[in-house]
């Protein structure tokens, strides 16, 4: 138990650190690196969690391809630096609110529901989280919120497909 | 987590990882020797017996040229680049099993480090999907617009041809029904049960996807020498340009040690029941024989023009690996 709470508070450290400098960092290959970071760190997370399946998932489809992404747009449009834009005025005060909405809700179920946090934290299932579990679950239990994501993504690459033709049109 | 585990793990990381830097400077003499007997040449024969000492001598070579930084690189980046490079590369063999179960000193020792994880194959692809980074960024970091563009070509590619790479584990996964590479090893018993019979398109394809991920010949567009002048390691001198030569070597024996693995039986052959330290032989002998493809096509083939490159992946790689997929799937539903 110790030894997770060490590795935890580690990669709780590294998470936060690099989430910071990722909004600090003025250089914008720096903050996509450092959000590669961050999400490494939370696959480590999700591995503490017993769950290798998610997290190896993580890294493949965060770190590994919409990052890579990222990084290869921001590389050939040459937008390393970005201007310190003015922004939107109602945009701060917004931020706050939202974000003491999130911090209350947080603690309401830190400190209100201890109980049950824990409860529910104590059993795992035998096989929990490996892949075949997963698959059951979603196969089983989740079938039809997971046909309709796969609907979703479809529409959304046939739509960035039909956008670029129409400007390639265009500018001919 | 007892004791005599983490000396079998320690032990074997520290075996992987000589194994790939010794692997990486021979297989550069074993490319050239053979490089020159298809070009009807000498080749390597001064250092050493047969040039055996010629990777020792490049090696030292390397190692008192001067280390250049270009003037407006991010010097961070560019230091880190290489080393982000060549991590992927020696790590991703840690879930290849090398060889069955044996008694040493009677502790039960597997051979490999973990061969035995049911996301086996997750990793593969994940350490895989992460290894384009390190190419990125020293393309990027070296402010030189040959590199940039070989980074550019670098990412589009891998991430391009990452697909058919997933989708041709696919085939083994689904006949092994596992994601584990001890149990897909396990499933392949003896010469007729190698998966390579039952999934030639799939093997094929990942080969192919294989070498584009490595970026080699005839997909060696990154780094194409006519037109970007070695691309993303343009501006890199000394260690740091071994390092990223390291990485490419690592990452071709990896690929082929995954394909012997999941096509090929892994580390089974004649009498390894018998004698399991002939399990790690076998899986190095398969691994030569594809190292061996992939220098022969090297010399065999001319590079792909990008746009052809491109077209070629997602047009023909693509769409084959996924009927590849449905068929097999089909097929296993329906026979069993």
């Amino acid at each position: 138990m110790t030894t997770d709470l060490i590795i935890f508070l580690g990669l709780g450290f590294v998470a936060l650190a690099t989430a910071i400098s990722m909004l600090a960092s003025r250089n914008a290959i720096y903050s996509a690196l450092f959000l590669v970071m961050n999400f490494i760190t939370v696959a480590v997370l999700y591995l503490l969690l017993n769950a290798a399946f998610i997290a190896l998932v993580q890294v493949t489809v965060y770190a590994g391809a919409i990052m890579v992404l990222f990084l290869f747009v921001i590389m050939l449009l040459g937008a390393e630096h970005v201007e310190a834009s003015p922004g939107l005025p109602w945009q701060g005060p917004v931020a706050v609110l939202l974000g003491l909405i999130l911090a209350g809700e947080f603690g309401l179920l830190l400190f209100g529901r201890e109980g049950t946090l824990a409860q529910d934290l104590q059993t795992a299932v035998e096989g929990f989280g490996s892949p075949a579990s997963v698959g059951l679950e979603l196969f089983r239990n989740y079938l039809i919120p997971f046909e309709i994501t796969s609907v979703l993504l479809l529409v959304a690459m046939v739509g960035a497909i039909v956008l670029t033709r129409r400007e390639r049109k265009e500018s001919r | 987590m007892d004791i005599p585990h983490l000396v079998e793990w320690t032990i074997e990381s520290i075996v992987i990882v000589v194994g790939l830097i010794a692997g990486f400077a021979y297989l550069t003499l074993f490319e050239r020797k053979i490089l020159a007997r298809i070009q009807v040449r000498i080749g390597p024969n001064r250092a050493g017996p047969w040039g055996l000492l010629q990777p020792v001598a490049d090696g030292i070579k390397l190692i008192f040229k001067e280390e250049l930084i270009p003037n407006r690189a991010d010097k961070l980046l560019f230091v880190l680049a290489p080393v982000i490079t060549v991590v992927p590369a020696l790590i991703v063999l840690a879930v290849v099993p090398l060889g069955p179960d044996m008694m040493i000193f009677g502790h039960n020792v597997t051979l490999g480090i973990a061969g035995d994880v049911n996301v086996g194959v997750l990793y593969i692809m994940a350490v895989s999907s992460i290894a384009v980074y390190g190419i990125a960024i020293a393309g990027w970091s070296s402010s030189n617009k040959y590199a940039l563009m070989g980074g550019l070509r670098a990412t589009a590619q891998m991430i391009s041809y990452e697909l058919a790479l997933g989708l041709a584990f696919v085939g083994p996964i689904l006949l092994a029904n596992s994601m584990n590479l001890m149990d897909i090893v396990n499933a392949q018993r003896g010469l007729l049960g190698w998966y390579i019979w039952l999934q030639p398109l799939g093997f094929i394809i990942f080969l192919l996807a294989g070498i584009a991920e490595v970026n080699r010949d005839p997909f060696d567009m990154p780094e194409a020498e006519q037109e970007l002048t070695a691309g993303y390691h343009a501006e890199y001198s000394g260690m740091k340009f071994a390092l990223m030569f390291m990485a490419e070597y690592d990452k071709m024996i990896a690929v082929s040690m995954i394909a012997a693995t999941l096509f090929l039986g892994g580390f089974w052959g004649p009498f390894v029941e018998q004698i399991p330290l002939l399990g790690p032989v076998y899986l190095l002998i398969k691994t030569i024989f594809l190292l061996f493809v992939m220098i022969w096509m090297r010399a065999t083939l001319v590079r792909f023009r990008y746009d052809r490159l491109m077209a070629f992946g997602w047009k023909v790689l693509l769409p084959l690996a996924l009927v590849n997929v449905v068929v097999t799937a089909v097929i296993v539903l329906v026979g069993g």
